[in-house]
C-alpha cells in the first residue's frame, strides 16, 4: 500500500507508505493536520495535490489525459467500503438499533442476505462485548458502548484499512479503557490501522510506527519506543511533556 | 332577551356533518401527502447549485405564502377552465390547490430539516460505502422525517382547518354542511356550536395521535 499526498494549506506535503498489517500511530497537537489527513484518505475531505493508493489502486482521483479528475461518487463509495472509519463522535445512525447499524453496510453495500448479516453482526457484537445491547438504540448506550458498536460496524465490513480518528476523545475517562481494549484486539489480529490519538500510552502500546505531525507536515517518524521515549525535535519534546507520565525526555 | 336552545334539528343532520368532517380530513391528508412530495423535491431544489432552480422555487414559495388561500382556490377553480382545462371537478380542484399551498409551506419545513440533518450521520454513511442514493434513503430521510415530524403534525391540523374554505366552491365538507343546516333550520348558534365542537375535537384527536407517533420515533438526541 502506498500513499503520497500533498496539500497546500492544511497539509503541506505528507508522504507515507503503510505496509499491510501495520498500526500507524499519528500524534500531534490540534491543528497539525492529522485529522484532515485521515479524512482525505476516504475522501471525506477533498485535496488538491497528491495521490493515495490502496493495494495499488488510486483512491478518489484519476489522471485522464494528463488532468486530475475526481472519480464518480459511486466509484468513490465502492472504494470507501474498503476503508473503515471510526469517528470521535461515534456517529451511529440514531434511528437504527445497534444490530441494524452494523447490518446496514453488510446488506446494502456488501449485498449480504440479511440472515447472514445478522449472524455476522452478532459475532462482532460478541467480540466487542455488547451482545445484550443488540436491540437497543444508540441513545440508550454509554459513549464507550456506542464507540464499540461503531468499531464493530466498521470492521464487520472487512475493510483493508481502518482509520481511527481520536476515538476516545469524546469519552469519559472511565470508558476509555473498554474502547482501547477492542482496538488492541484488532491490532493483534493483523488489521492495518491508522490511529490518530492523544492516548500516548495506548499509541506506544499498539503502534508499530509513530508519526508526529506538526504544521501540516510529518515532523518525526519512527518506532514508538524511539519517537515517544527519545524524541529528537524540541517541538516533539514539548508536545510530549504536555502528556504527563509518558516518560519522554530528550535523547542524550 | 332569552335564547332557547334547540339542538334537535342539528342532531337530525349530524350524519351529514360527520360525512363532511370525513371529507375534510380526507382532503387534508391527501394534500399533506402531496405537499410533502412537493416539499421534499422543492427543498432539494432550494439547496441546488443552480441559481435558476433556486430562484424558481423561491418564487413559488413566496407567491403562495403571500397569497390568501381563498384567492388561490378561486384562481384554480375558475381559472383552469378559462385556459381550457375542464377535467378537474371541484374536489380535485380544491385538493390540487391545497396541495400546492401545503407544498410551499412544507418546502420551507423540509429545507430547514435538510440543513439540520447532522453532517456526521452522512459522513458515517459515506464511510461505510453507501452510495449517494442509499445515503438519502437509509440515513438522510429517516433522520429528516424525525426532525420535521412536529411541523408535519401542525401542518396537518392547519390544512384540516383550511378545508372549511372549500365551502366557497360548494364542496360538501363540514362547514358547508353546517351552513346548509343553518339555512334550513335557522338554528344558528346550535349549528355553529356543534360544528366548532367537531373541528375542535378532531384537531385535538390529530394532535394527540401524532404526539404518540412523535414519541414512538423520538430516538434522536
Amino acid at each position: 500500500m502506498h500513499k503520497r499526498f500533498g496539500r497546500t494549506e492544511v497539509l503541506k506535503g505528507v508522504s507515507l507508505d503503510i505496509p499491510r498489517g501495520e498500526v500507524l500511530g499519528i500524534i500531534g497537537s490540534s491543528g497539525s493536520g492529522k485529522t484532515t489527513f485521515l479524512r482525505c484518505i476516504n475522501l471525506l475531505e477533498e485535496y488538491e495535490v497528491g495521490t493515495i493508493e490502496l493495494d495499488g489502486q488510486a483512491i478518489g482521483y484519476r489522471m485522464i489525459a494528463g488532468r486530475r479528475k475526481r472519480l464518480r461518487e459511486s466509484e468513490i463509495s465502492d472504494q470507501r467500503a474498503e476503508i473503515g472509519m471510526v469517528f470521535q463522535s461515534f456517529n451511529l445512525f440514531p434511528h437504527m438499533t445497534v444490530e441494524q447499524n452494523i447490518m446496514l453496510g453488510l446488506t446494502k453495500v456488501r449485498r449480504m442476505p440479511s440472515a447472514a448479516a445478522r449472524t455476522l453482526a452478532g459475532a462482532w457484537l460478541d467480540r466487542v462485548g455488547l451482545t445484550d445491547k443488540r436491540d437497543l438504540y444508540p441513545y440508550q448506550l454509554s459513549g464507550g458502548q456506542q464507540q464499540r458498536v461503531a468499531i464493530a460496524r466498521a470492521v464487520a465490513m472487512e475493510p483493508k484499512l481502518m482509520l481511527l480518528d481520536e476515538v476516545t476523545s469524546a469519552l469519559d475517562p472511565e470508558l476509555v479503557g473498554e474502547v482501547l481494549n477492542v482496538i488492541r484486539g484488532l491490532a493483534h489480529s493483523g488489521m492495518t490501522m491508522l490511529v490518530v490519538s492523544h492516548e500516548m500510552h495506548f499509541v506506544r502500546d499498539i503502534a508499530t510506527r509513530v508519526v508526529f505531525m506538526e504544521g501540516g507536515r510529518i515532523a518525526e517518524e519512527g518506532p514508538p519506543g524511539e519517537i515517544l521515549m527519545r524524541p529528537r525535535s524540541a517541538r516533539l519534546v514539548s508536545f510530549l511533556n504536555r502528556f504527563h507520565g509518558t516518560g519522554s525526555q530528550p535523547a542524550g | 332577551m332569552v335564547y332557547y336552545f334547540n339542538f334537535d334539528p342539528v342532531w337530525r343532520g349530524f350524519g351529514k356533518l360527520l360525512d363532511g368532517l370525513a371529507l375534510g380530513l380526507e382532503m387534508a391528508v391527501v394534500s399533506l401527502l402531496a405537499g410533502t412530495l412537493i416539499g421534499i423535491v422543492c427543498a432539494h431544489a432550494r439547496l441546488s447549485s443552480s441559481a435558476l432552480v433556486r430562484r424558481a422555487v423561491w418564487s413559488y414559495v413566496e407567491f403562495i405564502r403571500n397569497s390568501p388561500i381563498l384567492l388561490l382556490i378561486f384562481f384554480v377553480y375558475f381559472g383552469l377552465p378559462e385556459v381550457g382545462i375542464y377535467s378537474l371537478d371541484k374536489y380535485q380542484s380544491f385538493v390540487l390547490t391545497l396541495s400546492i399551498y401545503a407544498g410551499a409551506y412544507l418546502t420551507e419545513v423540509f429545507r430547514v430539516g435538510l440543513v439540520s440533518v447532522p453532517v456526521r450521520y452522512v459522513e458515517a454513511a459515506k464511510a461505510i460505502g453507501l452510495r449517494p442514493f442509499q445515503r438519502q434513503i437509509y440515513v438522510v430521510f429517516p433522520v429528516l422525517f424525525r426532525i420535521v415530524l412536529p411541523s408535519l403534525s401542525n401542518n396537518l391540523i392547519s390544512l384540516f382547518k383550511d378545508t372549511s374554505l372549500a365551502t366557497a366552491i360548494a364542496v360538501p365538507e363540514l362547514t358547508f354542511e353546517a351552513r346548509e343546516i343553518n339555512t334550513y333550520t335557522f338554528r344558528v348558534i346550535e349549528t355553529w356550536l356543534v360544528a366548532s365542537g367537531l373541528y375542535l375535537a378532531t384537531c385535538y384527536a390529530i394532535a394527540f395521535a401524532l404526539r404518540l407517533v412523535e414519541r414512538r420515533y423520538a430516538v434522536i438526541r
